[in-house]
């Protein structure tokens, strides 16, 4: 297994850095740079002020000398420095990581555990009532835009009923300490992390109800039945768990782009999360601070299918590493 | 709709006329919003709109200015201008500190104005007619011009001409000094916290150098990047001063029905931004100036400044707002009549082909106002395409020259000369920048009255050589002129006193407080 992880993890690593290639020449084939962006924004701006700029940027230099300069700084796990926010790119997105961690890992869990449970059930009762209830409202979910149902729970929660806070990550200036900072981020918590995991709780739900089905007609649930076995049991240890396989597929692969799908939820919010920092940093032209949260977001789905793979095999000791 | 700001803002103007009878109260938290993030405070090296707001609380300029653009102390006391207009005194206050207890002398001005000569694009060009500054004592700053330059007493408002602790940057590489990012002033407030993503906190200056001032104890500044969550914020009482702009126009009308909500468009006397077409007269059907003038007459200028800026604003006469020195209204008349503008196409020799119209990025109120220009030009029969960029296409397009017809706004500075020639004299066509002679028209009449009209002395001479430019300019139709904006600004009631000078809430918190 250890010789497994090591050579997926060196395949990795030549991914990452196709990837950074790929995206350095991507963002630069967008009209505009970062200096023209600062100098529109501060409404004034003569020759001298730009070329200033762009020599601050190291945007002066020739593409092939810029990309080296990047590349060989990745190589050394520098991502280089945000010079419009005057920050190194790696102390930006480490400080913005964890919340962006806590609402797309609590919104993972809730699409999951809900995909899971509403699959289950409208599964076992497949074709009444309640099945097309599950199936109708996950697909009201799925459809409807995000920012709208955002801006729906806004609307119900905070402005009509007053029960939850509209935007940010806690409650600014309220200096909250231990348990209380803890539900007071909760509070904030709960609309964008819902609003995403309701969206993705429809695949998940779709996914395990025709999984189920599938299963439920083969011939070993058909001896498990003749055993005499309890339909719970059945449905729980037989049915259930290896309908799973489908689904921990398709969750391992949305994992990954749980950080980007979080943009326009971290917007509307205004959580201070990584997605705000990669849309915001596109509309900027700020490259290196673009180019580091991708690296960080695609070493993450790269995670994650690792991941994935290992839990493979922990739900289904058939399957074997194969390298 | 458009009563109800009318009343709203009669009733603010009444409000703030009773608020000077009142004794204001010390402390309280104002929480206000701010749109988009600034990539840095420190306003001697970062312009950009939301820098300057913030960085008005924490910096100031020697001077401010009244709602009619008269000079007020700040952090120079007094001034006199020599008879021959090259020579102007000021004297500075004693007993000012910066922010870390140091003393503020003569010394930091000689020190700014070097300072941001090489890092402040338009404190550069204002400074251009300056042979050289001098300290005598510690109190006592000596400008002396090339010769005399009009507008020389309106350069020094905190976002043009801020002062800089020269005990700090002196003999460091600007650029990169550490304390860029703990900004250091002599301004009513100390910049605390900033929590990137979520909200820049500045406190109270303890030490401020007018007794009692600031009143307030905290200021937080609110990022929240979505127009629908920022009216929520204030809606839901999170957020008590929306500065102009933080919200679209539409939700207006709705937040000042709320009770307890003021709103005034006073503030952008300095700025007056004034909002226009470019018109690229270098190529294309904008090369005609019938064309141009057909398009002057096909706007419905009325109509975009009752429904889509709900009554806020003036329609703009010619190249220079209203409220800024030598404003002139003899000038050619432009109204709202289709049947000229297709006559006037039609003696252009206009054969319907297509033209670029470049929206202005910046939110659903501009591109309602872009999608009403569109059908206005159709309405006469130009064959418009409408682009759409986002900011940095839209800086590349503009500055590249690559559209027909492109939306903008620009501030006017208070004075012809500083912020209205730029726009319409040729040395100022430059590629591969957005704030100067875009459209490309040359002139070289205008060129000469500007150029006169900068350094006649006295100050009555100048008003002849405007008052021909604008005739000459609005006969001409270099860019199509829309709108003279006001931006509203909405807080609640009983913040008090929030904007006090023609620079708005960029002139800082100095005198706001809150009555309880």
């Amino acid at each position: 297994m250890l010789s497994f992880v090591a050579q997926r993890v060196v395949k990795a690593v030549i991914v990452l850095l196709a990837i950074v290639v790929l995206n350095f020449f991507l963002i630069r084939m967008a009209p505009g740079d970062p200096a023209v962006v600062m100098a529109g924004e501060a409404g004034a701006g003569d020759q001298i002020f730009i070329s200033q700029l762009r020599e601050k940027f190291g945007l002066d230099q020739p593409l092939p000398v810029q990309l080296f300069k990047y590349v060989r700084g990745i190589v050394s796990l520098d991502l280089g420095f945000s010079f419009r926010q005057q920050m190194p790119v790696s102390k930006l997105i480490l400080d913005r990581l964890p919340a962006t961690l806590l609402l797309t890992g609590t919104a993972f869990v809730i699409s999951l555990a809900l995909g899971i449970l509403f699959g289950t059930l409208a599964a076992r009762f497949a074709g009444t009532w309640a099945d097309s209830a599950i199936t109708v409202l996950a697909l009201i979910f799925y459809a409807t835009p995000l920012f709208w149902v955002a801006l729906m729970a806004i609307l119900l929660f905070s402005v009509t009923m007053d029960w939850l806070p509209s935007f940010g990550y806690e409650t600014v200036g309220a200096n909250y300490t231990g348990l209380a900072h803890v539900l007071d981020v909760a509070a904030h918590l709960i609309m964008p992390a819902t609003t995403i995991g309701l969206f993705f709780m429809a695949t998940y739900a779709r996914m395990t109800r025709a999984s189920m089905l599938e299963v439920k007609r083969l011939d070993f649930v058909k001896t498990a039945r003749a055993k005499g076995l309890r339909d719970s049991v059945i449905q729980r240890r037989h049915v259930l768990r290896n309908a799973l396989l489908p689904v921990v597929t398709l969750a391992g692969l949305q994992a990954g782009t749980l950080v980007g799908g979080a943009v326009l939820t971290e917007t509307v919010f205004a959580w201070p999360g990584i997605g705000r920092l990669m849309y915001e940093s596109l509309l900027q032209r700020d490259y290196n601070l673009l180019l580091g949260v991708f690296v960080v977001c695609s070493a993450m789905v790269l995670a994650f299918n690792l991941v994935t793979d290992l839990v493979y095999r922990s739900v289904d000791p058939r399957i074997e590493y194969a390298t | 709709m458009l009563k109800q700001i009318l009343v709203g803002l009669a009733l603010t103007s009444a409000l703030s006329a009773a608020a000077f009878a009142q004794e204001p109260k010390a402390g309280g938290v104002i929480n206000a919003v701010i749109q988009p993030e600034p990539p840095g405070l420190m306003v001697g090296m970062v312009q950009n709109g939301p820098t300057q707001m913030v960085a008005g609380n924490i910096y100031e300029g020697l001077l401010r200015y009244s709602p009619k653009l008269e000079p007020l102390p700040s952090l120079a006391d007094s001034w006199t201008v020599s008879e021959d207009g090259k020579v102007y005194t000021f004297k500075l206050k004693s007993g000012v500190t910066w922010h870390d207890g140091k003393p503020f002398t003569s010394a930091d001005v000689l020190f700014s104005i070097d300072f941001l000569k090489q890092t402040h694009p338009r404190a550069r060009g204002n400074l251009a007619q300056l042979d050289k500054v001098e300290a005598p004592d510690a109190t006592t700053v000596v400008f002396t011009l090339k010769q005399p330059f009009g507008p020389f007493l309106g350069i020094f408002e905190v976002g043009s001409l801020p002062m800089i602790p020269k005990h700090i940057y002196e003999g460091t590489d600007y650029k990169t000094n550490p304390a860029n990012n703990t900004p250091i002033g002599t301004g009513p407030f100390m910049f605390k916290e900033w929590q990137k993503g979520s909200f820049i906190r500045l406190v109270k200056n303890p030490n401020y150098h007018i007794k009692g001032k600031p009143y307030l104890d905290e200021i937080y500044w609110h990022v929240i990047p979505d127009a629908a969550a920022r009216s929520v914020a204030f809606e839901t009482g999170k957020v008590d001063v929306l500065p102009g702009g933080s919200v679209e126009n539409f939700d207006v009308p709705r937040l000042t029905k709320l009770k307890n909500v003021c709103v005034t468009g006073a503030g952008w006397e300095f700025f007056s931004p004034h909002s226009w077409l470019w018109l690229n007269n270098r190529s294309g059907p904008t090369a005609n100036k019938k064309f141009r003038q057909a398009v002057m007459f096909a706007l419905d200028r009325n109509f975009a400044k009752d429904v889509i800026w709900n009554g806020l604003g003036r329609v703009a006469t010619g190249p220079s707002g209203s409220s800024i020195k030598y404003y002139s209204n003899a000038v050619p008349e432009y109204f709202y009549d289709p049947a000229k503008a297709k006559a006037l196409l039609k003696e252009a020799g206009y054969n319907g082909e297509k033209v670029r119209l470049l929206p202005l990025p910046y939110g659903e109120t501009w591109q309602r106002w872009a999608e009403a220009v569109r059908q206005n030009l159709q309405d006469v029969g130009i064959n418009v395409e409408m682009i759409a960029t986002d900011v940095p296409g839209w800086n590349q397009k503009t500055s590249e020259w690559d559209y027909d017809i492109a939306f903008t706004y620009l501030y006017q500075y208070g004075d012809p000369a500083l912020g209205v020639g730029r726009n319409y004299v040729s040395s100022q066509i430059a590629k591969g920048s957005p704030f100067n002679n875009v459209e490309g028209y040359t002139n070289p009449e205008i060129d000469q009255l500007f150029a006169d009209g900068a350094v006649a002395f006295p100050d009555t001479k100048r008003t002849d050589f405007y008052a021909k430019a604008q005739k000459i300019l609005v006969e001409d139709v270099p860019v199509a002129w829309l709108l003279e904006l006001q931006f509203p600004t909405i807080t609640r009631c009983n913040v008090k006193n929030l904007i006090t000078t023609g620079i708005g809430v960029n002139d800082g918190f100095r005198d706001a407080w809150i009555d309880k």
